[in-house]
């Protein structure tokens, strides 16, 4: 741990691996977030303010 | 006995000030106990994580202000609290990114909502100031190190006569006091800005209602 980490360097993109790992699990987490349905809730309109 | 003096016709500053909460903001909109049915969705989730882990941030920061540096340095309870503050920032900004990709995607500013879009943007940046500020009041030689080469892009930018990065005591100061109260202000601003306006709705739901408003 106590040293510089890892980069990936491929033409003009520089990023180390932490970062890039962070973004991956960020990018995941937001498709599921769109993909999963949401505990509880039924399609349709039962729940929309009158 | 005392008199008491109202103004029912309501010039003062004050009633124009109440009569405008209570038309713009009344109960039901500020402690809402329904939602529209879009809002059922894990997108919506990543505001509310966002501000659950800037609840941690502060409590973790508070008692780290309260015992000082060499306490967060050498001891377990202080590293466990300095990692505490720490991890919750991550967990702040990776879920605010989120929230703002989830936002930028659905086009959130429709419909009269733009000042709470940029009230979001503006917590953003003052967010990375804060987080920066904290990168600086570490007390130990990464944040001598982020130090020496900010100095530069500070001084780059014209700032540097009013902003010493070298300055702990000025950093730290930013970093407890004027940016988290900063940061507060404009988070608690941005949800009554939500509360205000509603959740946006979906771009086709907003196209239809349009449609048939025509």
């Amino acid at each position: 741990m106590d040293q510089p980490a890892g980069y990936l360097h491929w033409g003009f993109i520089l990023i180390s691996y932490p970062n890039l790992i962070l973004i991956g699990i960020m990018v995941v987490l937001f498709v599921a977030a769109l993909l999963l349905p949401f505990p509880g809730h039924a399609s349709g309109d039962k729940g929309r303010k009158s | 006995m005392s008199t008491h003096v109202t103004n029912e016709s309501g010039h003062s500053w004050t009633a124009a000030t109440r009569r405008q909460l209570e038309r713009r903001l009344p109960w039901e909109n500020l402690l809402p106990d329904r939602q529209p049915f879009w809002v059922g969705s894990w997108v919506y989730v990543f505001g509310v994580v966002t501000i659950a882990a800037l609840v941690w941030v502060i409590l973790s920061g508070t008692i780290l202000a309260l015992f000082g540096p060499q306490w967060w340095h050498l001891s377990s309870a202080g590293r466990f609290f300095n990692s505490l503050h720490f991890w919750s920032v991550q967990v702040f900004f990776v879920f605010m990114v989120l929230h703002l990709w989830g936002q930028y995607f659905m086009a959130s500013w429709r419909e009269g909502r733009a000042p709470t879009w940029m009230v979001g943007a503006v917590t953003f940046g003052v967010s990375i100031v804060a987080a920066f500020t904290g990168y600086l009041s570490q007390q130990n030689f990464d944040a001598q190190w982020i130090a020496v080469n900010a100095k530069d892009a500070v001084n780059s930018i014209g700032v540097g006569g009013f902003f010493n990065v070298l300055n702990f005591g000025q950093m730290y100061g930013l970093h407890v006091m004027l940016l988290p109260i900063g940061i507060t202000v404009l988070v608690a601003l941005h949800i009554v800005q939500v509360r205000m306006k509603g959740v946006v709705p979906p771009i086709a739901d907003s196209n239809a209602v349009t449609i048939k408003g025509r």
